[in-house]
């Protein structure tokens, strides 16, 4: 059966909607201000240490993200983002719902495609831009405080940190819509995702180890390893991390060398100079499965979403 | 297109295997108000929503302006503009933006939308409110905008659900005479609503929903007929000689009593003012007062309820 008329019909109309509602939402300004004011006090106390290593480290901006103080600004980003993404969606599409105005946009000639797709884009420009303004700041801050440009190679790994973030935050976007269209209660939905948030960020790296120890047999010390590596992976945060280590140091070659280098196990490179820095491009090939996983989480949510949008019945 | 705007035939709703809508069918012609009248929970709010391609029919057919309104519903949705129980709308956004929105949505160009929005606030009364956040809005206002809404869409067809519900009397008689404005555009009515007496006043034909089903439907002198026998009281105070024989043999009076010294009731199938008057004049009497009483919508569904509530509840 083919629907009549394009279900993308009011999308934009919806979209720029909605992100008018997020730039005036006060929640949305507090919570940006909030992780924009955190970021440059970090990067702002951590350019001294970074100071001190001018003659020898040829990457020096890309520490901004990795060693300012006291904790890195990416450590930041990947327990914040979430925060801000879940506040701009949590309440998107229930929130219609007990305002009542869901039925009365859903009986103008649009299709429900257009509500929700408007309501998602929106929701990731929004994220964009506050990524790309943090972005700007951290660098900007950096060309004061370091007295030294960044060469391309590091603007190319810092652009790729940024879309590798957005896609993170869009993650976390997709999960808040999930749970305001299966919760008709906005305080049900937003515990249910900031518990998810706080469950994968924080407690699932202590016990997924436990877990992992579980399952495989003891003494099998690198299949204990793997194990323990594969079920971390299943948090978002874990695999967002991994991709920044990796992208943000050329030095590192395995998203393992620093989980085994913890253990006092060395990597073994046949004919690899330990420490060489290695092309943007191999870093990016090494989390390659680690990016696709987080644009397939992303779309996994978003489908889903859209899938009990669809069969929902609008009436409150 | 035979001059009726909505056909429905049969459709059904089915939750879960429960029926909450069991093959009602009806049809509203153009131009009319048409009132869907019943308890709430009786499945007035599903059949709108199922004409509006909101809710999905489980069996059954509706045509809506010669449009399927599972098939395609935005040709549906351009021309119905729909008022929901309780309206609501972004109180973050003044009545004017709100309306903006759904103008945009509609796909107005940017010229004839401001025209528009400036008419229609106009109509509801609400001109100089335009510009006030709708969360300093009462209840009725809100009612009003709604309408507003659907005036500016120049919507053929307006669903209004329980429009009237929750408003004070003065709000209530504001929003009747904004539906009757509606009818005198050519706009078709379909309404809701469990308050009986306050609709009655506006509907041409209404249906009576009952668990489901329509137990009842037609003008409301009509339905006098079938559920009162009669329905029209006449009241007739007179003075004259051997009145009472001559008032029960006009046609259509089917009791005569006497209700007091000089007064006679009569139980008739339509107004018989007339035929009275004329009686009583012939009889060489004083005619002193002649007053009708309506068939109320109230009495007929409480009357109706009364005798087919051993069988509702059989089935």
């Amino acid at each position: 059966m083919r629907r009549e008329g394009s279900a993308l019909h009011g999308f934009g109309v919806v979209a720029l909607k909605e992100i008018a509602d997020h730039f005036t939402s006060i929640l949305v300004v507090v919570l940006v201000v909030l992780v924009t004011a955190i970021a440059i006090v970090v990067v702002y106390f951590g350019i001294d240490p970074i100071k001190q290593s001018i003659a020898e480290d040829p990457f020096l901006f890309l520490r901004l993200f990795t060693r300012s103080s006291p904790l890195p600004l990416v450590a930041l980003l990947s327990f914040l983002v979430p925060l801000v993404a879940i506040g701009l969606g949590f309440d998107a599409v229930n929130g219609e719902h007990n305002r009542r105005t869901l039925s009365r946009i859903l009986a103008q000639p649009i299709y429900r495609d257009a509500l929700l797709f408007g309501k998602f884009a929106a929701g990731l420009f929004t994220l964009t831009v506050m990524l790309i303004v943090l972005w700007l700041l951290v660098i900007g801050l950096g060309l004061l405080g370091l007295g030294i440009p960044p060469n391309a190679e590091e603007m190319a790994r810092a652009l790729v940190l940024l879309v590798v973030t957005v896609v993170y935050a869009g993650f976390w976007f997709a999960l808040a819509l999930l749970c305001s269209i299966v919760f008709r209660s906005v305080a049900t939905a937003a515990l249910v995702s900031l518990g998810l948030w706080l469950f994968v960020t924080i407690l699932w790296p202590v016990f997924s180890p436990v877990l992992a120890n579980a399952v495989t047999s003891a003494g099998d010390l690198l299949g204990v390893l793997e194990t323990q590596q594969a079920f971390a992976r299943l948090s978002p945060a874990v695999l967002f991390n991994e991709v920044v280590a990796v992208v943000l140091d050329p030095s590192v070659r395995s998203t393992q060398q620093s989980m085994l280098a913890g253990l006092g196990l060395a990597l073994i490179e046949r004919g690899a100079i330990p420490d060489a820095p290695i092309p943007l491009v191999q870093s990016v090939l090494i989390v390659w499965p680690q990016i696709v996983g987080l644009v397939a989480g992303t779309i996994l949510l978003f489908v889903a979403a859209y899938i009990v949008f669809q069969r929902q019945e609008v009436r409150a | 297109m035979n001059g009726n705007v909505i056909e429905v035939k049969n459709i059904t709703k089915r939750y879960d295997g429960v029926a909450v809508v069991n093959g009602v069918s009806f049809s509203v012609a153009r131009g009319e108000i048409f009132g869907l009248l019943g308890p709430n929970g009786a499945g007035k709010t599903t059949t709108i929503l199922m004409l509006l391609g909101l809710s999905e029919i489980s069996a059954g057919q509706a045509r809506v302006l010669d449009h399927d309104p599972v098939r395609e519903p935005l040709a549906v949705k351009r021309q119905v503009g729909y008022l929901p129980d309780q309206v609501g709308f972004y109180d973050n956004l003044t009545a004017a933006e709100n309306l903006r929105y759904t103008a945009r949505l509609m796909g107005f160009e940017r010229a004839e939308r401001e025209q528009k929005i400036k008419t229609s606030l106009g109509h509801v009364g609400l001109a100089e409110v335009a510009d006030k956040h709708v969360s300093t809005f009462s209840r009725g206002m809100r009612q009003r905008l709604g309408l507003a809404e659907i005036l500016m869409k120049e919507a053929q067809i307006a669903i209004l659900d329980e429009p009237t519900s929750g408003l004070d009397p003065q709000a209530t008689a504001d929003l009747l005479n904004i539906i009757r404005d509606l009818k005198h555009r050519g706009v078709s009515v379909l309404l809701s609503s469990h308050l009986l007496e306050r609709v009655q006043s506006v509907c041409d034909r209404v249906a009576l929903f009952s668990q489901g089903n329509i137990a009842l439907i037609g003008t409301v002198p009509e339905l006098g007929r079938q559920v009162l026998g009669g329905g029209f009281r006449v009241e007739v105070e007179a003075e004259g000689q051997g009145l009472a024989e001559r008032i029960a043999a006009i046609p259509g009076v089917q009791r005569v009593e006497p209700g007091g010294p000089n007064r006679l009731l009569l139980l008739a199938d339509h107004d018989v003012r007339p035929e009275a008057a004329a009686a009583v004049v012939a009889a060489g009497g004083r005619l002193l007062r002649l007053s009708v009483e309506e068939p109320s919508l109230e009495a007929i569904y409480t009357r109706y309820f009364q005798t087919h509530e051993g069988e509702l509840h059989a089935a």
